[in-house]
């Protein structure tokens, strides 16, 4: 016990927890965005295996690495825009359009990958964003150097958890967005176009899942493999209603999460000749449950989401 | 020159024509009615009028410009405001954020909250409109959801405002403070369009009425030559006629409830002591303001409740098993509180919705559907209890609330049930589906069943029930005969301010 309280007080550990929790901050942030107007995107693992593997691409191709980011939120954005196409337009079941996404994105990104390289049995890699320092803000202790000495995909993820608050809340878009969820009625009532609304959030928000993907590949590792998402899609899903549906939450959780994780990779090394690691590796998910029952049984739920707007519809 | 100006309006679902050549005009400053039943089409109209949907043929023209069909931003834009009867709020956000959504251009990086606050004070205070705009909308009352949705419309200089049945959920008193308002605001030079079926506040509130009739538009009067008489019969095409009342001998007790106590979940009203007996034959009224408990004992009734303590004798036997299913079965009937939330599911198809509570004992050796046979007997009871639909194949959800509730009388009265529990069943009809209604609850009196009706109409508890109680905080005080008491009394009884001794007393 007193092994984790010291370990809990390394920067090593806390560097490492905002390593973890940078891709889910971009992805929570994203389908946060989306279910506030309304739309439940569960393409998110999809978007997040496609934005890795554009993202590596682009660098692996020869491109720079922001060019490599943005290039992974176009292809973000297409699927959103797909799935929006299926579920704002035609009004099909989010669930099926949404896992029906996560099935077309991640498999096309295993097989343009095998295209790509077929024959190879390392991955290839491409040189990935460099630690970039934060003056001053580093030097505090323990914190600072886990915050302020990360890569600058990271920072982008501390930016954008203020931006999306501040578009949701302070700006007239923002507000038709969660209009759109909690009441598209009152929004058409009001002019606004809600079809337009929603599809709109749901590209940006797929946008940055794919954003979330393609820190993996070029932040995190340097490479892409199969299988490297790793249900952390799923894992946004659940953060967002851990958040209740709020940015500044979401931040918290994907910290929460990513501490979890953090602290179990580290009991393996120190337990794993007692306990098979495999119970280790459970308990981030066993205590998100937790959590999630604990926090967000009196969770507010956009009151509109799932809910297909059909306008001229009987109201 | 006209403000306002319809010109062969016609509109129709699937086979329903909802509008049909309707031509119709409003001047400044104007408060023009349009009296209908449900399902006449004034709510089609108004929709059409701002953008919900789109009419086949016909067109809009607003101070002689002609209006863009289909397009809600085109309307707001042309100066109309709209106050829908299912409000269009969203309970999560504040009154302030519900009344600026899509005032300011989208493009703008800051919503200017201030001005808007100052704003939306300023006109509440000019018409007299107080509301709180940092109040979550989800705390308001209905009274004050409306504030914000009129509000709504004057924040965006609506100079023509419509609104569909607004009464329709205020209490009187709040009725008398919007009706206030509405002159104010025909002072201030808007002109307004008010959409209802209850003729008392026809005809105090408007200069003009335009009744509508299956879509069609069937006259127009100036207000002060129209009478309560002469405008039911237009609405309705018919002489309209309430039931009779008669008292009958009453039989055995089908309903006995001896000090039934309900501990309520958070935000409703617990039970206590509940003694209450019905008899074949006979009308119990049950008066009260709604949220005394009313809820509680219906749900007990029905089945969906058990009691905290407390004896249920249900047809003489105490009932040990409590379930919707088993009380149908026996022989209950219940007439529920909201119709299209507990009565119907209205993405089902009618002959499904009538077949709903039959489920068990209306099937093919137990184990299929019996379609032929449900179909054929959804198309009787369509006939019979004049439900105007498509056919039983039609999707419940696009039937008008009359008809909704017409569907669920004869579901639940064409098995001759010996129980009826009726909660508000004529809230929110028109003339013509209320004396249908309440024809077909005395009928069945007639015809042995014993019945609770729940009412917040005293007028309604009046006229059919042969014995009245009254429900307070949870408490019932009662049955009184119906001739042994005054409204007067059961209105202070209701407020919690009288009780039963004082009326023996008397």
């Amino acid at each position: 016990m007193m092994e984790l309280f010291e370990m809990m007080l390394t920067t090593g550990l806390w560097a490492s927890v905002i390593r973890i929790a940078t891709p889910l901050i971009f992805a929570t942030l994203g389908e946060l965005i989306c279910e506030r107007a309304g739309v439940l995107n569960l393409g998110i693992e999809g978007i997040m295996t496609i934005g890795a593997m554009a993202g590596w691409l682009w660098v692996y191709q020869g491109g720079d690495l922001w060019g490599g980011i943005v290039f992974a939120a176009i292809v973000g954005m297409i699927f959103g825009f797909l799935h929006s196409a299926l579920v704002v337009y035609l009004g099909v079941s989010q669930h099926v359009s949404g896992i029906g996404i996560t099935l077309l994105a991640s498999s096309i990104s295993y097989y343009a990958y095998t295209l790509l390289i077929p024959f190879s049995t390392t991955p290839p890699k491409i040189v990935p964003f460099s630690v970039f320092e934060v003056p001053i803000l580093s030097s505090i202790p323990i914190i600072g150097q886990a915050l302020f000495h990360q890569s600058a995909l990271t920072y982008l993820s501390y930016i954008l958890v203020v931006i999306t608050f501040f578009v949701l809340y302070k700006m007239p878009i923002g507000l038709t967005v969660r209009m759109a969820g909690e009441n598209p009625v009152a929004n058409e009532a009001q002019g606004i176009n809600v079809l337009l609304i929603r599809t709109g959030a749901v590209m940006a928000g797929s946008a940055l899942m794919a954003i979330g993907g393609a820190f993996l590949t070029m932040s995190a590792f340097d490479a892409f493999y199969f299988g490297m998402i790793n249900g952390r899609g799923w894992i946004c899903v659940a953060l967002v209603i851990f958040a209740s549906w709020r940015p500044g939450k979401a931040f918290l959780g994907a910290i929460l999460f990513a501490l979890f994780e953090a602290l179990q990779v580290r009991a393996q090394l120190i337990g794993a000749d007692v306990i098979p690691y495999q119970i280790f590796s459970m308990m981030p998910y066993f205590l998100s449950i937790l959590a999630m029952m604990l926090v967000a049984r009196k969770a507010a739920y956009p009151k509109a989401l799932l809910v297909p707007f059909r306008q001229g519809d009987r109201i | 020159m006209k403000k306002l100006q319809f010109s062969e309006i016609g509109k129709s679902f699937g086979s329903v024509v909802a509008n049909d050549n309707i031509s119709l005009s409003l001047g400044e400053g104007e408060i023009l009615s349009l009296l209908g039943e449900n399902g006449a089409g004034k709510t089609t109209l108004m929709n059409i009028l701002f953008g919900h949907y789109v009419s086949d043929k016909g067109f809009i023209e607003v101070e002689g410009k002609k209006l863009t069909p289909g397009s809600t931003r085109a309307s707001l834009d042309a100066g109309i405001g709209m106050v829908h009867q299912h409000f269009t709020l969203a309970d999560n956000l504040t009154v302030l954020e519900n009344i600026i959504l899509g005032t300011e251009p989208l493009t703008r990086l800051w919503s200017q909250k201030k001005q808007a606050h100052q704003k939306l004070q300023d006109l509440s205070e000019r018409f007299g409109l107080l509301i709180d705009p940092d109040a979550r909308i989800a705390d308001l009352t209905v009274g004050e959801k409306q504030r914000v949705e009129i509000i709504k419309a004057l924040y965006r200089d609506a100079s023509i405002l419509i609104l569909d049945e607004p009464t329709a959920v205020l209490t009187p008193q709040e009725s008398e403070q919007l009706f206030k308002v509405l002159k104010e605001m025909v002072k201030a030079g808007l002109s307004i369009m008010f959409i209802s079926h209850k003729l008392n506040e026809i005809l105090e509130i408007s200069d003009r009425i335009a009744v509508l009739r299956h879509g069609k538009l069937v006259g127009e009067v100036a207000t002060k030559d129209a009478t309560k008489e002469s405008l039911a019969e237009m609405m309705v095409g018919r002489k309209v006629t309430r039931p009779a009342y008669e008292k009958l001998k009453i039989g055995k007790v089908v309903v006995e409830l001896n000090d039934v106590c309900l501990k309520a979940k958070e935000g409703a009203t617990s039970l206590s002591n509940i003694n209450l007996k019905i008899h074949e034959k006979e009308i119990v009224g049950l008066a009260g303001v709604a949220g005394n408990g009313q809820a509680g004992l219906a749900s007990i009734l029905q089945g969906l409740a058990s009691p905290s303590s407390g004896e249920l004798k249900l047809f003489g036997d105490t009932l040990k098993k409590y379930g919707p299913s088993y009380l149908t079965e026996s022989g209950v009937a219940r007439i529920p509180e909201d119709r299209t939330k507990e009565g119907v599911i209205g993405e089902m198809e009618i002959w499904e919705n009538f077949l709903g509570e039959e489920l068990r004992t209306k099937s093919k050796s137990g184990f299929f559907i019996d379609k032929k046979e449900a179909v054929s007997s959804a198309e009787k009871l369509i006939e019979e209890y004049d439900i105007r639909c498509e056919g039983p194949y039609a999707s419940t959800r696009l039937l008008s609330g009359g008809n909704i509730q017409k569907l669920i009388l004869a579901r639940s009265l064409s098995n001759n049930p010996r129980f009826i529990i009726a909660n508000k069943p004529a809230r929110g009809l028109d003339e013509g589906a209320i004396s249908f209604v309440q024809q077909q609850i005395v009928n069945a009196k007639t015809k042995g069943a014993g019945v609770l009706l729940i009412s917040e109409d005293l007028d309604e508890i009046f006229e059919l029930s042969d014995r009245i109680a009254v429900i307070y905080d949870g408490k019932i005080q009662g049955p009184f005969d119906s001739n042994k008491v005054n409204i007067n009394q059961v209105g202070l009884m209701m407020s919690g301010e009288m009780s039963k001794d004082s009326i023996n007393e008397n």
